[in-house]
């Protein structure tokens, strides 16, 4: 399908199918019975998981593939997002136009900061990108104030007057995919149950399947391949007759077309953007989702995306008062002593468990959470016969290092 | 004329003088064994003629073209392949894609963005590749990964990777440096078998003399940084100098 293999195109299937169904799957819950916290299918949560689904797929293609490890994308993804709302302040409120325009402009920014940042690599690199990543942030946050309002950033104002919009006096623009807003939701209430479907989500998974789509023609091609023999063996590339900067730098510019992609749809979200999106707390955190899910596999980084922004907006919702109500069938002396225990874990300190997950998943799953998949399957595989598997042997997550010789 | 001409070449690092003034003359379709001492200058001269250092004084031509100031992919694209020391070979990659890439570099060159192509549907590379596995023995291996790989296996494959790309002159650093004398009875014949049925030139650096006698039909000798005779096999190991340089003076 599509020129892809069969156990490819299941997984893209698979992938459609759950992003397509969010709705359902993610409020398994009635609404107003005590588990309804846990529920995360409501439109900007939604949103939120396709879009850094999308910039963790991009920064696995540079990262996953080639092994350059740069501590500056988040700068891709702000650039993006300027780029696209000054498209709809002012030239349309459709989304098309700004997120063509964001890819556009991430990726010619991408091009300089790879060129410069490729002549070195490791450590260097990374150094090099975070760098950038933090001129941008310090430029749009203060020098470049009349391009990106600073410390406040841009939201479409009722000045705003794009030319390609019939606005009333006085209006607010609201981004749309061709008229249809993209707030518009529709609610489906069964019983307890409440599911809402939203426009913005529908055109940000979709895009978010093309993405991956891509992304897997790219693993799979002869360019994935050079990519990976970038990261196993430079030396053998080059003394092969290959020039491996080029490959690096496609590889790049890809991955911060990506970002900017993933920019470009937050604008066309909630239409604003602000300097901390370029902050370097978030270039580090497409790395944690990209390491958590399995950096190298198809869909880790999809599924480590999906873990981070599910924690840090369910765990950090639950309060000491949530504990005290989970724990008061136990005496009160003993209730008292969990949540005291359970309470630095919770609301703000939701960043401790993260750091817990990730070191977890990192000593005892260096292949991030599809390793872990991949040893269940296993086990279950095992049981039932002991045949030999044929497993694509192009989709491995990389042996561990310390486990390897 | 060879088809490798070194003319004069001299390299110094800081206060050492690697090379002084070598000149060496490669000819087509022979085994040119480059021997000497510990610290003779072999792998520098070797590092000189790839791209990877830059002599300071004379000349590199590799069929009428200087290859100084080149980068290795450039000179490789000319057609001088490398087999190094201890095999480079891409171990997270299966050995079959080992094999395709350099399939790759011949028919696309040093770079080309392919990046949407599936590689399953190479057929013509695909087959190229498993040609030369079979050539070397290792079909039975190509989805195995390249890490996974015995010592003499990986050699085995990095020879493949380099053969497959057909070069003019494949250049050899200690082929057999490290290994049992099983392997290294291994490598020379794979590389006896190479000669004669595919004719490539080589240039092998060697430290082992059984390799160096069993292969070689030119010897150039060198000791610290001047090659001291180049004669054959035969006339190399009762020569004076020869002995003189390996054992010391005082013998």
């Amino acid at each position: 399908m599509l020129g892809l293999n069969k156990k490819d195109s299941t997984l893209l299937l698979i992938v459609a199918v759950l992003a397509l169904l969010a709705p359902f799957i993610l409020n398994p819950f009635p609404e107003g019975s005590s588990l309804a916290q846990f529920n995360a299918g409501y439109p900007d949560l939604m949103q939120r998981f396709v879009i850094f689904g999308i910039f963790a797929i991009g920064f696995n293609i540079l990262f996953g593939l080639t092994g350059y490890l740069s501590f500056g994308h988040a700068a891709f993804l702000g650039v993006g997002s300027y780029a696209a709302i000054w498209m709809m302040k002012l030239l349309t409120l459709n989304v098309i136009p700004a997120i063509v325009m964001s890819i556009i402009v991430a990726g010619l920014f991408a091009l300089v900061v790879g060129f410069v940042s490729l002549r070195r690599s490791g450590i260097y690199f990374s150094i090099l990108t975070l760098a950038f990543a933090q001129m941008s942030y310090a430029l749009a946050y203060s020098v470049l104030t009349p391009i990106t309002g600073g410390e406040t950033g841009l939201q479409l104002k009722a000045t705003d007057r794009p030319l390609l919009s019939n606005l009333a006096e006085g209006e607010i623009g609201r981004a749309s995919l061709f008229g249809v807003d993209m707030r518009t939701s529709f609610e489906l209430a069964v019983g307890d149950w409440l599911w809402t479907f939203n426009m913005g989500y529908y055109i940000a998974a979709v895009v978010m399947l093309i993405a991956f789509y891509v992304s897997m023609r790219i693993f799979r091609s002869p360019f994935g391949m050079m990519l990976r023999a970038v990261k196993s063996n430079q030396q053998r590339m080059n003394y092969t007759g290959l020039n491996s900067k080029p490959y690096t730098l496609a590889a790049f510019v890809i991955s911060g077309m990506y970002a900017g992609l993933a920019g470009g749809l937050m604008v066309a979200m909630d239409t604003q953007v602000g300097p901390e999106r370029m902050f370097w707390t978030a270039s580090g955190e497409v790395v944690l989702m990209t390491i958590l899910g399995g950096a190298g596999t198809l869909i880790g980084p999809v599924l480590g995306a999906g873990l981070i922004k599910y924690m840090e907006n369910i765990i950090s919702k639950i309060n000491s008062g949530i504990l005290h109500e989970w724990f008061a069938f136990l005496p009160d002396g003993l209730e008292d002593a969990l949540v005291f225990m359970v309470y630095p874990f919770i609301g703000k300190g939701w960043h401790l468990t993260l750091g817990i997950v990730f070191m977890l998943v990192v000593i005892f799953l260096p292949g991030g959470l599809v390793e872990g998949g991949q040893r269940i399957a296993r086990l279950f595989r095992k049981k039932k016969a002991d045949t030999p598997s044929d497993k694509d042997p192009e989709h491995h997550p990389k042996p561990t290092p310390h486990v390897a010789e | 004329m060879g088809i490798l001409e070194v003319k004069g070449v001299g390299k110094r690092f800081g206060g050492l003088q690697a090379l002084g003034d070598v000149n060496l003359s490669v000819q087509e379709n022979t085994v040119h064994a480059i021997i000497g001492p510990n610290g003779a200058g072999k792998s520098t001269l070797l590092n000189c003629l790839v791209g990877k250092l830059i002599p300071d004084t004379g000349s590199v031509m590799f069929d009428g073209q200087s290859v100084l100031g080149r980068k290795p992919h450039e000179i490789n694209q000319m057609g001088i392949s490398r087999v190094f020391q201890t095999p480079e070979i891409f171990g997270d990659l299966t050995v079959l894609e080992n094999v395709m890439i350099p399939c790759f570099a011949r028919r696309d060159g040093a770079f080309r963005l392919h990046a949407i192509g599936s590689v399953k549907s190479e057929k013509g590379i695909m087959e190229m590749a498993e040609t030369m596995l079979a050539d070397v023995n290792m079909l039975e291996k190509r989805n195995m990964h390249a890490a996974s790989l015995s010592r003499g296996d990986k050699r085995r494959l990095e020879m493949a990777m380099c053969l497959v790309q057909e070069p003019r002159l494949l250049l050899l650093d200690e082929p057999t440096a490290g290994m049992a004398r099983a392997d290294t009875n291994n490598t020379i014949d794979l590389l006896k078998e190479i000669n004669e049925k595919r004719n490539i030139t080589m240039a092998i650096i060697e430290h082992d003399m059984h390799v160096v006698f069993s292969l070689a039909e030119r010897i150039t000798v060198l000791a610290q940084g001047t090659p001291l005779v180049e004669d054959t096999p035969e006339n190399i190991k009762g020569h004076p100098k020869v002995r003189e340089a390996y054992l010391g003076e005082a013998h």
